[in-house]
């Protein structure tokens, strides 16, 4: 970041959410880097940024597609590099239709089950599958001049009138950002869960990545698109994830009834069938992964014990999981470092989901709200819960906190830091590698002497990590596991030093293939602390980065196609003739002797297949996608709609909202109408929530600390003068805010720092909300509503976070009600909206024609394509997706998650994936979400339950619950096992 | 010599001595400053201070310690101005470079010659010595120069780190009775608590309203001072009844260490060193921000003309010092000691006369 020549942060504010990172913005801004801060808010980021462009929340793809059109029709790409890494010169199938064609759906709109049979937004490509291209941009079916079309109508005019930006600021910024890229300048985007945190936020920064591909920003220094994450290794909680949905190195989770064997599943991750990334060695990754974790168990045979994994058979994301919760689905929760009572979307929903649990694990520092909620929340104060009621047993559990235990913290960067313990934790605390190893080490003494095959994975795993000096897992072995090392052989044992030498054939284990290379020659890389003074500055002796310890991914973009560096004064990696291997100041993103001029024929068959001008390496095709065949479940291509309840109309489409976002029908989530429809005018305001520098999330980190409850003592929110003249409302007294879901009380803070916009001819006034306290909990010297209850849930349909950016709702002067009165209080203003759960709950607002025609649009255009091969991998995307459906149904996985995204240079994965922050946790355990498909919609799992999601299984507009569409439908979870077990005794019995 | 900027007469009166230790202070620069408040609650943790306040919203948009104090020994404030304030700091700015004064106002009473007997202040150094930082004092010259301030914005939220001064002459310590008030090796000024005794001499005495007494405002004998008036606490609140203040981390210094405010700084708007290089940091800065412009930035505490002759803690701010709680133009309280003594003096003398004259008109009556 520090070599940007300008910096434009969006959906992030970095200087207080992000601090310590923000000294390379200070430090690029030193250097002479413009820095424009775009935030519904004037923050401490703007205070310190050369421009301020105040947007309305929400509105961030109208904003981007009309600087991409503008860069495009004024000819301000870069054209070599556009032309010669990205798809820009792709031929998309004729059967393509875009949302200009249809009012705002894609083509392949599968209205039975709201999702997109993406076959039509495939490339064409002849007999052999070589992808059909047109050099010169011309081809009105090229990806060039099919982006010119989609973005059109997204004008300066459109972006003054839905986001609320002038005029001169638009062409400020454009002028900014163009300027500042080529040849000899880079312009570098940060967004951070100000973008992740809406129904389409995968598709705000997909709409950044096709920007930057389009400046020839990515891959380069001082390039790319920083994803920043919430707090400590949050990155490496996607990267060895505590997702549903995936496996260490972002390999998939495997899928009941799709990956039955082993070759179902290589299949899906990548092979070279039909790869030419380094996807193609899923086997040796998935391979390596089961021997690190099952041992001696995994052997050829018994194709390395890939049956020992559990399958998942729909989304199992938070939310999914509370509304089983609600249903008395779930026995049992765990909550290690989150505090979802407060720093979860819809409060109430969480907490009385707890209250159906019948035992409750919280581990944490302090008796946080999640662990007293039973005793002291909200619902016990309104008389929702009683405290003999709840049947929940809690057990708490001391934590250790970070100076207490060694480990890793892996940044935004990909960086690995290792953290050594200063102290031993006090008392009874314990780290989460104790407390899990200690776990383990109990449940199977408990099975030892089981038969039962079920028992197996557990007794079957290398549970046998060696004690340090103070009887506690030697952490480093834990790391040399995750490395990888040899079986067998004359290296048994050594460590692995990169991950290409990893082996489908039981040769080696390693617990997360791209962190391979950081135990190398038995030396923690992650350790490394050489000085900057004694080193340049990619600083690749400080500590280490996955993968290969490479700084900024796809360097190779930043040497033109024949290996040169573009210029001297962004010069990174290149082609050195003499020695004809790529060199320079990073570990070049690679192979490192495929020489620029290399080609083949071949569009797949691994990593040997790649030309010398691909540089997306992790890509099927090995270039950046301005439009994405595959990967995304909702578009190939970036297109604004509408937050759900926004109190605006859509200026493009008739299609309201993302017509594929996630949404939840229930009485306990009521969504306010959206734009004209009565009742939206009950509430006419936007809320946006946010963090604050002084507190951690949910405050379980700060709240018990003085000298950070003191810095910001009590809830507030933040109104401008206007609005605040308009209600009634006191500088730093009392306001009362009310959403369809909630209502709470907060001191006020009038401030310019707030501006009115002027949107569609009317004023929309933004309340910002820092959601950091809660009500309840031990011992915090500060506590507050939290702003979290206001939020609805809904959802990004590629990650499932929570849209907890735009909230509709209103605010009056005073406190709030207490007790019995606050509910009341709440039912009568979704009574005078007329809220029912079908409100704001329309998925596809096109006249039903439109939804025909864009059903009928499927079969791709040229026979022999990617769907014969698999349908990912046309477009290759990374594993990750795929439950249900066989491979030539669906296709890619979010190309916003993780490596495969093309979306950065110094920065990594994340993307869409990784909600940091804000909600805590919740975001960050749902990212990285799957696909829907025919077979099992993701957003749901397939057990009958009409309540947790399912557009088809909801509430008629009486509020009865929808028969299921299948009448077969087991009634529950517990049913559909009951029943597959019944079956298949009988199939025994049979046999 | 520890500090080249200072006379010989400043070291026999403003408790100077010969040091190994060059003059050690920081550099605030507002300009970057983010508003993290991390200054603050690494000096609160490493000095083991009390927090502050009673956990209310103080009104003072972001910031809710208020002020520097007993606890509080890094204060960030937050000051949110409109267009028109944004212009008159920018004019302002320009003025003082027109007059060749990047500092604070030069000041116009400074007495030359031989100074009074039991003066406390020096002479004026000579404006041709070289005070600042190169360049700083001439006008720049903006020729050919693009002054427009960039996007000059209708509205800005200042921030800034307010510490302790380490004052050249620090008027605290001129007037502690006890001596617990000491000049250190790094020629920082630093309480004793085991020798104060709580008399607040000191308080009066500081022109910055920076230190202060740690209790509730009542004087107690050394054998009752406990924490209790700061029940909110849990833990043993040290140096109870006693004045408190920065002491620029001396605990840290001895060792070497940067102290904790500027070491835990994310953005570099805290920097510590050799108070020369600081100064001579500072002078670069301004004149890079007003060559880009940014005329309202200038410097707080450069200026050894100033009423306190300088201070360690050196700043840039980036509108008039009264903007952000600070005076435009501090004195030591014992700056007009010598006046007043020979005001006092030609006051006594009048009185003896004016009663030798009393005697003598009654013995005419």
């Amino acid at each position: 970041m520090a070599n940007a020549d300008c910096i434009v942060i969006q959906g992030s504010n970095m200087a207080e959410c992000h601090p310590v990172g923000f000294q390379w913005v200070t430090e690029a801004k030193a250097r002479g880097a413009r820095i424009i801060h775009v935030d519904p808010r004037f923050t401490r980021t703007t205070a310190v940024a050369d421009k301020h462009v105040p947007i309305r929340a929400g509105s961030d793809i109208v904003l981007l597609g009309a600087l991409i059109n503008r860069v495009l029709t004024d000819g301000l790409y870069f054209e070599e590099y556009v032309r010669s890494y990205t798809n820009a010169t792709n031929l998309i199938s004729d059967n393509y239709l875009d949302p200009e064609d249809l009012d705002g759906l894609f083509s392949g709109y599968d209205p039975a089950t709201n999702s997109y049979d993406n076959s039509t937004w495939s490339y064409q490509t002849d007999e052999a599958g070589v992808a059909l291209r047109d050099p010169n941009l011309t081809d009105p079916r090229s990806v060039f001049q099919i982006l010119k079309r989609h973005y059109s109508r997204y004008t300066a005019e459109m972006v003054a009138e839905s986001c609320g930006i002038s005029e001169s600021d638009f062409e400020y910024l454009l002028e900014s950002i163009t300027t500042n890229s080529g040849r000899e300048r880079t312009t570098c985007f940060a967004y951070a869960v100000g973008w992740t945190q809406h129904s389409l936020g995968a598709q705000f920064i997909r709409t950044a990545s096709i920007l930057q591909l389009l400046l020839g920003n990515m891959g380069r220094p001082g390039g790319g698109i920083m994803a920043l994450r919430g707090h400590a290794t949050i990155q490496g909680s996607t990267d060895i994830p505590t997702l549903f949905n995936l496996l260490p190195g972002y390999l998939p989770m495997p899928s009941a009834g799709v990956h039955d064997t082993f070759d179902d599943y290589v299949a899906a991750v990548g092979t070279p069938e039909t790869h030419k990334g380094y996807w193609a060695n899923g086997r040796s990754y998935a391979t390596s992964l089961l021997k690190a974790w099952w041992g001696d168990a995994a052997t050829q045979e018994n194709d390395f014990a890939f049956d020992y994994l559990p399958r998942i058979n729909g989304a199992h994301g938070t939310y999914q999981t509370q509304v089983r919760m609600l249903n008395d689905g779930v026995d049992g929760y765990f909550l290690l470092g989150q505090n979802p009572a407060v720093g979860s979307a819809n409060g109430r929903m969480q907490r009385m989901a707890m209250s159906h649990l019948k035992w409750l694990v919280v581990r944490d520092f302090s008796l946080i709200e999640s662990a007293t909620w039973w005793k002291d929340g909200p619902e016990i104060e309104t008389g929702e819960l009683r405290t003999e009621d709840i049947d929940t047993e809690v057990f708490f559990m001391p934590a250790a906190n970070h100076t207490e235990k060694a480990g890793t913290f892996t940044q935004t960067q990909r960086l690995v830091q290792w953290r050594h313990k200063a102290v031993n934790p006090p008392g009874e605390a314990q780290s989460e590698l104790e407390f899990f190893y200690e776990l383990g080490k109990r449940i199977r003494a408990k099975l030892a002497d089981s038969d039962d095959p079920r028992d197996r994975p557990l007794l079957d795993l290398t549970w046998d990590y060696p004690l340090d000096e103070d009887g506690e897992v030697d952490p480093e072995a834990v790391l040399a596991e995750v490395n990888g090392y040899y079986v067998g052989g004359e290296k048994d044992g050594q460590p692995l030093d990169v991950y290409t030498q990893m082996r489908d054939d039981g040769t080696t284990a390693g617990g997360c293939w791209i962190y391979t290379g950081i135990y190398s020659g038995g030396v923690n890389m992650a350790a490394r602390r050489k000085p900057r003074t004694e080193q340049d500055e990619i600083a690749s002796e400080w500590a280490w980065a996955w993968p290969a310890n490479r700084r900024i991914l796809y360097n190779r973009a930043s040497a033109d196609p024949e290996g040169k560096p573009w210029s001297e004064r962004k010069k990174l990696v290149w082609w050195d003739t003499d020695k004809a291997r790529w060199v320079g100041a990073d570990e070049p993103d690679f192979p490192v002797e495929l020489n620029p001029e290399a080609h083949s024929d071949v569009p797949f068959g691994g990593p040997s297949q790649l030309d010398g001008d691909d540089p997306f390496i992790m890509q099927a095709d090995g270039k950046g996608w301005l439009f994405a065949p595959g990967g995304m479940v909702d578009g190939p291509l970036p297109t604004h709609y509408e937050p759900q309840e926004s109190t605006i109309g859509n200026p493009l489409y008739t299609q309201q909202n993302n017509p594929l976002r996630k949404i939840m029908r229930r009485e306990d989530n009521l969504s306010a109408p959206g734009a004209g429809f009565p009742g939206s005018e009950v509430y006419p305001y936007v809320f946006t929530t946010y963090r604050l520098t002084e507190h951690h999330t949910a405050g379980g980190m700060s709240r018990w600390l003085s000298y950070l409850s003191e810095l910001q003592p009590e809830m507030f929110c933040e109104v401008s003068p206007e609005l605040a003249e308009e209600v009634g409302l006191e500088p730093y007294g009392w306001a009362t805010l009310v959403s369809p879901r909630a209502a709470i009380e907060a001191r006020v803070l009038i401030t310019e720092r707030m501006t009115p916009l002027k949107i569609g001819g009317k004023w929309v006034h933004q309340i910002g909300l820092p959601y950091h306290w809660g009500v309840g909990g031990k011992g915090a010297w500060v506590d507050g509503d939290s702003a979290n209850d206001l939020l609805g849930v809904t959802m990004d349909p590629n990650v499932f976070i929570q849209n907890g950016k735009y909230v509709a709702g209103t605010a009056l002067p005073g406190r709030r009600p207490r007790g019995p009165e606050l509910v009341d209080f709440v039912e009568k203003y979704q009574r005078e909206a007329g809220l029912t759960p079908e409100s704001g709950n329309e998925l596809v607002t096109v006249p039903p024609e439109v939804v025909d025609r864009a059903a009928e649009a499927s079969s791709p255009a040229h026979t022999g394509g990617h769907n014969e091969r698999g349908g990912d991998s046309a477009v290759g995307v990374t594993p990750g997706r795929t439950y249900g459906a066989d491979e030539s149904e669906d296709s890619g996985t979010a190309s916003a998650k993780g490596y495969s995204a093309p979306t950065d240079s110094g920065d990594s994965a994340g993307s869409g994936a990784g909600a940091s922050g804000a909600p805590e946790g919740a975001g960050d355990r749902e990212s990285g979400g799957e696909q829907p498909n025919k077979r099992v919609d993701a957003n749901y799992a397939v057990d009958g339950d009409p309540t947790d999601g399912d557009p088809h299984f909801g509430y008629d507009a009486e509020g009865n619950p929808y028969t299921p569409v299948d009448p077969e439908q087991p009634a529950n979870a517990w049913e559909y096992e009951k029943n597959a077990r019944r079956r298949a005794e009988q199939e025994e019995e049979e046999n | 010599m520890s500090a080249p900027t200072l006379d010989s007469g400043t070291v026999a009166d403003g408790h100077w001595h010969e040091t190994t230790q060059n003059r050690k202070g920081f550099f605030t620069d507002t300009s970057i400053c983010i508003g993290c408040k991390a200054c603050e609650v690494a000096c609160k943790e490493w000095n083991h201070n009390p927090q502050d306040g009673n956990f209310e919203i103080l009104g003072m948009s972001y910031d809710n310690t208020g002020e520097l104090g007993a606890n509080t020994w890094r204060h960030v404030a937050f000051v949110e101005q409109g267009k028109e304030q944004i212009e008159a700091a920018r004019e302002s700015g320009r003025k003082l470079v027109n007059l060749g004064m990047p500092s604070i106002r030069p000041r116009t009473d400074e007495t030359s010659g031989p100074q009074p007997v039991g003066g406390g202040l020096p002479s004026s150094p000579q404006l041709d010595v070289d005070l600042l930082a190169p360049g700083a004092l001439d006008p720049v010259d903006f020729d050919g120069v693009d002054t427009t301030p960039p996007d000059t914005a209708d509205f800005r939220w200042l921030m800034s780190s307010d510490v302790c001064k380490h004052c050249t002459h620090a008027g605290c310590l001129d007037v502690c009775p006890t001596g617990a008030l000491f000049r250190t090796e790094f020629d920082t000024v630093v309480v004793q608590a085991d020798v104060c005794n709580g008399c607040g001499t000191c308080v009066a005495g500081c022109p910055f309203g920076v230190i202060e007494r740690r209790d509730d405002g009542t004087i107690r004998p050394p054998t009752d001072r406990s924490g209790e008036e700061y029940p909110l606490d849990t833990e043993d609140i040290p140096n109870m009844h006693t004045a408190n203040k920065c002491t620029l981390c001396y605990d840290r210094l001895v060792e070497g260490q940067t102290p904790a405010c500027a070491q835990t700084c994310p953005t570099t708007s805290i920097k510590f060193g050799d108070r020369e290089d600081m100064v001579a940091q500072a002078h670069e800065r301004v004149a890079d921000l007003h060559a880009k412009g940014l005329t309202e930035a200038r410097l707080y505490g450069a200026n050894p003309n100033d009423g306190v002759g300088g201070t360690g803690s050196v700043f840039l701010l980036l509108d008039e010092p009264e903007v952000y709680g600070l005076p435009p133009d501090p004195r030591v309280a014992t700056k007009d000691l010598p006046a007043m003594f020979a005001t006092a003096g030609i006051a006594a003398l009048g009185m003896i006369a004016a009663a030798g004259l009393s005697f003598l008109g009654s013995k005419r009556s």
